[in-house]
């Protein structure tokens, strides 16, 4: 099949981008979004060009590096699956596909379609974690977690950061990443003693990150390749107001 | 070079008791005074620095990623075994101990194996106290499952992402030290060189991938926590980036590499769909529990399908040769990874394969829907099927699945004592980087296991040894020639990656590459083929150096030279590679030679001339490796032949 | 004090002044629109002006008032100041995007529905909140007190047929304001249960998004019909 692609293309932080149009003329539809990439950066090598950088590892849907915006949607026109996971086959013979690097103030392009995503390393260290040194943790069936509760933490702790959430939402807001951490952990016995602390400090390091703020319009549910529920940003508001009342941080 | 492995002396259950209090402390003031470099954010990477930086040393974590989280670890599906017993199955540590000794085929260390299994118990607790979500029963405590090469229920699991949840669990802990400022992170920076001077390992020179820029870090130590080199073969179920190169560049640098040609074949993966394919795709191996293998009796038929003339479910059931079940009548479709994938190959190498490619078989789920009804298949691998479905598209429930074999692990790796210290002082390595735990073959759920026993437990005692001994102030500065010689080193490389100016990609270079490794040493080899394929990756080199093509500049983000780096060492890799299989004048585990096998086609180890750790020397550019032999004993297994008829 | 500055300049603080002012308005509607509805009595009137009298004079809904007007302002300021906020957070926008794929309309042009709102809100309390309270009403007798008669005015406004329309396009806004905003402001206050969030939906969406606009809409064209003579 053929298709007619126009891709960001931008060298660097600091110089303007632009989207440049290429055509490729034999794409099975058994490719990998990724893999019709692969193929153009071969064809762009062999004519002397630069290839088009982006993010990808696994190519299995786990690790989050992939980030396109694909046709005016993030990780493309299916849902619950990464950009590594879509295939050719989804779209049509003769198709333009319009790819972009996620949009967020917090994610500057680095090249083309790659993006700097660190503001989500950042919220975590600040406070996305249980204190708990090697070696002193206790027997692990000390504490038992009801399956229930197990499976809740589980639906939020499946989060891959791959930012589909920021770059879904119309406000650029990172609240699905934060709030499914916060969550995660909010609903464990184990996070329990950290978890005012953790509720402030991750929220002030998104805000100082420069995402948006949530207008739960439910975009980033629908894009997030591991529908990870809108529940947990309720619960990350429930977790903040209830911190934010509660805690003896006088000074904010 | 004589190979010390340490390993301590005493009962087999004492020796990691008394090993450790052998070691010598460092003094809780004095740990600020040493500098680790840790290469890597995976399982191994993530947890040593995170328990180094809580000990408080101050460590230097450096990751080629944009964030430790991408590590590869992160897509380890089925779990991670330990010797709990919660199941009150007859599980122990002894037990975990002989099985993981056992599916190694035997050449592993006894000492390293048992202190795994008994560290394999502090792991989950260590886990679960983090908020890693293990599955749970009803009542609130861990579940298990069973996996194979085992006869108890000891893999502990998070749905099908365990792998993710347990690299979430060290990386929220590195985090935390990244806030209290013991551990630097580095991002999208790669290890190029080891520095090394006096003897000892003094640090690290990394490009800054974003910048192109070269820079030099010295420490006390250096930990290589980077994974395996499954991808030499291109196609494997590895990352995309899954590189050999800060291994490689250390084993250039003096450290020996162990055991290269024991690589794991994974029999349950998606198959290759065309030329263009980029990866392979894992389906759990859990599969076998209800799926029957078969291809078509005749070549006929299979020719029929590969054009799309028949479909699978035209054929009936005398037409179709179970081929798992027919030859392993008590196994059936459970034998073990190593005997599935060989035997699928075999049947494809007859000419009865499926698929456009003829490079599949069936893994046919019709008998187990008719027994067990689809809701109960449903259940069980819902989640499979739909991941299956997304990338063949087509209905597992109606047609039969299609799965050939994939390379998925490489036990081998720089060869580690019982420190987990290479032969150059002060370098270890750690994960699946290293060869010590899995002998020639590795049990499912057992890498998490060891990239974190590693981490976690052994590591923050033995590299305390080693400082402790050469003293805060033995530490080289950045300024010594040796960083200057090696950053320059590295530097020339990348320009000459740059000047070369060829007509073929690296890609290209790198698939040919995987082809001829998994042609001739692959799933089965034998000495004509090693032969063969040695001088096949000897002209492939010449003309990846004077053919290549990478555009772009070094001074900036250029995947392309990204790429052509880890290509060149894969090359080099691949050639000894073929060296050890060559070397290696018996089967065992994921190391098959034709020419020795058992009158019914089995693995033939020769524990008389083999029972040994093959660590190889490197010699200089272009010149044949020195073999040298770490001598296996085994005082408390009794070394059998596997049979599974 | 600097928690409690810093807690409601936060992002999520902001959202929880947008949700308390705005769930608080919506208790407003119902309280207005149930004053309202003595508009359909055909009394010509009587038990709406003392309905405004009352509403005029009671202490209590005085105090409340003043409490109507600064939620109204913060409201729209809060969300003047979000909007600015979440515009900033993607300083480059998409060439080519498709949020229709995946949200629904209202929920992503709050901000327009608001503004919308906002002028008639202005209209609306230039008509009659000015008149009753700053302008000439005529004044009516009932049992001999004196009454202004506000429904004089409620009549000549609804009798002509522009401003009718202003008001069901502005009721319009109003229900798919109501739509996103009523369920959203109980997220924001991290109200959310798999039992009472259905509840609360749907109270959002048939009562506040559906019913009260309706009635509020049906009002003018009632008088206007009935000015008119033709009901």
């Amino acid at each position: 099949m053929k298709v007619n692609l126009k891709v960001w293309r931008q060298k660097n932080s600091n110089t303007a981008g632009k989207l440049v149009e290429y055509q490729l003329d034999s794409i099975s539809p058994e490719m990998s979004f990724l893999e019709m990439f692969d193929v153009l950066n071969g064809e762009l090598t062999k004519k002397g060009e630069e290839i088009i950088a982006f993010d990808h590892d696994c190519r299995e849907g786990i690790c989050g590096s992939c980030s396109m915006y694909i046709n005016g949607r993030a990780h493309g026109p299916q849902t619950g699956a990464t950009t590594c996971q879509l295939h050719m086959r989804s779209f049509n013979d003769g198709d333009t596909i319009v790819v972009e690097p996620w949009r967020s103030r917090a994610f500057p392009v680095i090249k083309d379609l790659m993006v700097d995503r660190s503001a989500f390393d950042r919220v975590i260290q600040a406070g996305g974690y249980v204190s708990v040194n090697t070696g002193s943790a206790r027997d692990a069936n000390e504490t038992p977690i009801p399956r229930n509760i197990a499976d809740e933490a589980m639906d939020a702790a499946q989060c891959i950061a791959c930012g589909a959430c920021v770059a879904a939402c119309k406000n650029a807001s990172a609240m699905l990443y934060v709030a499914a951490k916060v969550s995660h952990l909010a609903v464990l016995p184990q996070g329990q003693a950290e978890s005012v602390a953790r509720a402030e400090r991750m929220v002030a390091q998104m805000d100082a990150e420069g995402f948006g703020a949530c207008s739960f319009t439910g975009a980033c549910s629908v894009e997030c390749p591991k529908s990870i529920s809108l529940d947990h940003i309720a619960r990350l508001n429930r977790e903040y107001l209830g911190a934010k009342l509660t805690s003896t941080n006088v000074q904010g | 070079m004589k190979l010390e492995s340490k390993i301590p002396e005493g009962p087999l259950a004492e020796k990691w008791s008394r090993h450790k209090f052998g070691l010598k402390l460092v003094n809780p003031s004095n740990k600020r005074k040493y500098d680790i470099i840790v290469v890597g954010t995976g399982l191994a990477g993530a947890s040593a620095a995170a328990s180094l930086a809580e000990l408080g040393y101050n460590v230097k974590a450096f990751t080629f990623h944009d964030s430790p989280r991408r590590a590869h670890s992160i897509a380890a599906q089925g779990g991670i075994n330990a010797a709990k017993n919660y199941q009150n199955d007859g599980d122990s540590i002894f037990r975990l101990f002989y099985d993981t000794i056992k599916g190694g085929d035997y050449r592993a260390r006894e000492g390293n194996v048992y202190r795994l299994a008994e560290v394999s118990v502090n792991i989950i607790d260590q886990c679960v106290a983090q908020g890693v979500p293990f599955a749970r029963e009803y009542g609130g405590l861990l579940a298990n499952r069973s996996f194979g090469g085992a006869q108890v229920s000891r893999t502990f699991y998070a749905r099908g992402q365990t792998g993710q949840q347990l690299l979430l669990g060290a990386y929220s802990a590195l985090s935390r030290q990244v806030t209290t400022g013991k551990v630097k992170l580095i991002t999208r920076t790669e290890m190029l060189d080891v520095v090394v001077e006096g003897g000892k390992a003094r640090g690290i020179v990394t490009r800054n991938l974003i910048t192109g820029k070269i820079e030099s870090h010295s420490a006390h130590a250096v930990l290589i926590c980077t994974g395996g080199y499954g991808n030499v073969f291109y196609l494997s179920t590895n990352a995309m980036n899954s590189n050999v190169t800060a291994a490689w560049r250390a084993h250039k640098r003096g450290a020996l590499f162990a055991n290269p040609c024991y690589t794991q074949i994974h029999p349950t993966c998606i198959p290759v769909k065309g030329d263009y394919q980029s990866k392979l795709t894992l389906m759990s191996e859990s599969l076998r529990n209800d799926g029957r293998v078969w291809v078509p009796k005749t070549k006929e038929d299979a020719e029929k399908i590969r054009k799309g003339q028949l479909k699978a479910t035209d054929l009936s059931e005398d037409q179709r040769d179970y081929f798992l079940e027919r030859r392993y009548p008590s196994f059936g479709n459970l034998v073990p990874r190593d005997v599935a994938s060989r035997n699928a190959k075999y049947v494809c190498d007859e000419g009865r394969g499926v698929a456009s490619t003829g490079l599949a078989v069936y893994l046919d789920f019709a008998d187990a829907i008719k027994r067990d009804g689809k809701k109960t298949i449903e259940a069980k691998y819902g989640n499979l099927f739909e991941m299956y479905e997304k990338i063949i598209d087509e209905n597992p429930y109606e047609t039969p699945m299609m799965i050939y074999p994939a390379v998925h692990y490489t036990m081998g790796g720089l060869w580690v004592d019982y420190n987990l210290m290479t032969t150059i002082p002060g370098l270890y390595a750690l994960g699946e980087a290293n060869f010590s735990d899995h002998g020639a073959n590795r049990l499912g759920a057992s890498a998490l296991m060891q990239g974190l026993a590693d981490g976690y437990f052994v590591i923050p005692y033995t590299v305390g040894d080693y400082l402790a001994t050469i003293g805060p102030a033995d530490k080289v500065s950045v300024e010594n020639p040796t960083f200057k010689e090696a950053e320059q080193n590295v530097i020339s490389m990348t320009e000459r990656f740059l000047t070369i100016k060829g007509t073929e990609t690296v890609d290209s270079f790198h698939k040919r590459l995987g082809h001829i490794m998994w042609e001739y040493c692959g799933m089965s080899r034998n000495a004509e083929g090693l032969k063969k394929a040695k001088a096949m990756i000897q002209d492939l080199r010449k003309e990846f150096w004077s053919n290549v093509r990478v555009m772009g500049e070094g001074d900036e983000m250029n995947q392309s030279l990204e790429h052509a780096g880890r290509v060149a060492d894969f090359i080099e890799l691949g050639e000894l590679m073929v060296d050890d299989a060559l070397a290696r004048n018996e089967s065992c585990g994921g190391h098959f030679r034709e020419e020795f096998q058992t009158e019914e086609g089995e693995a033939l180890r020769d524990d008389a001339n083999f029972t040994y750790v093959a660590a190889w020397q490197y010699q200089g550019d272009n010149k044949p490796e020195l073999l040298n032999k770490e001598s296996l004993e085994f005082e408390n297994v009794k070394l059998t032949q596997r049979s599974y008829k | 004090m600097a928690w409690v500055t810093q807690t409601l300049s936060s992002s999520l603080g902001r959202k929880v002044i947008m949700s308390l002012t705005g769930l608080f308005l919506s208790s407003f509607l119902i309280i207005h629109m149930a004053g309202n509805l003595q508009l359909f009595k055909g009394d010509n009137g009587r038990a709406f002006n003392e309905y405004t009298y009352f509403m005029t004079h009671n202490p209590l809904i005085i105090t409340i008032s003043y409490l109507l007007y600064t939620s109204i302002l913060a409201h729209a300021l809060m969300a003047y100041v979000l909007t600015r906020h979440n515009q900033a957070s993607r300083p480059v926008k998409y060439a080519y995007s498709r949020p229709e794929a995946n949200s629904p309309w209202p929920s992503r042009n709050m901000g327009i529905l608001g503004t919308v709102l906002l002028l008639f809100i202005v209209i609306h309390m230039r008509t009659f909140w000015y008149e009753m309270h700053f302008g000439s009403v005529p004044m009516a007798e009932y049992d001999g007190q004196q009454y202004k008669d506000l429904y004089a005015v409620v009549k000549e406004a609804f009798s002509q047929w522009w401003y009718v329309l202003l008001y069901v396009i502005s009721m319009a806004a109003v229900g798919f304001h109501m739509a996103h905003g009523f369920q959203s402001g109980f997220q924001s206050l991290g109200i959310r249960h798999t039992k009472y969030t259905p509840m609360i939906e749907f109270v959002g969406r048939y009562f506040f998004a559906l019913i009260i606009p309706v009635a509020f809409a049906a009002m003018p064209i009632y008088v206007f019909l009935q000015v008119h003579g033709i009901i």
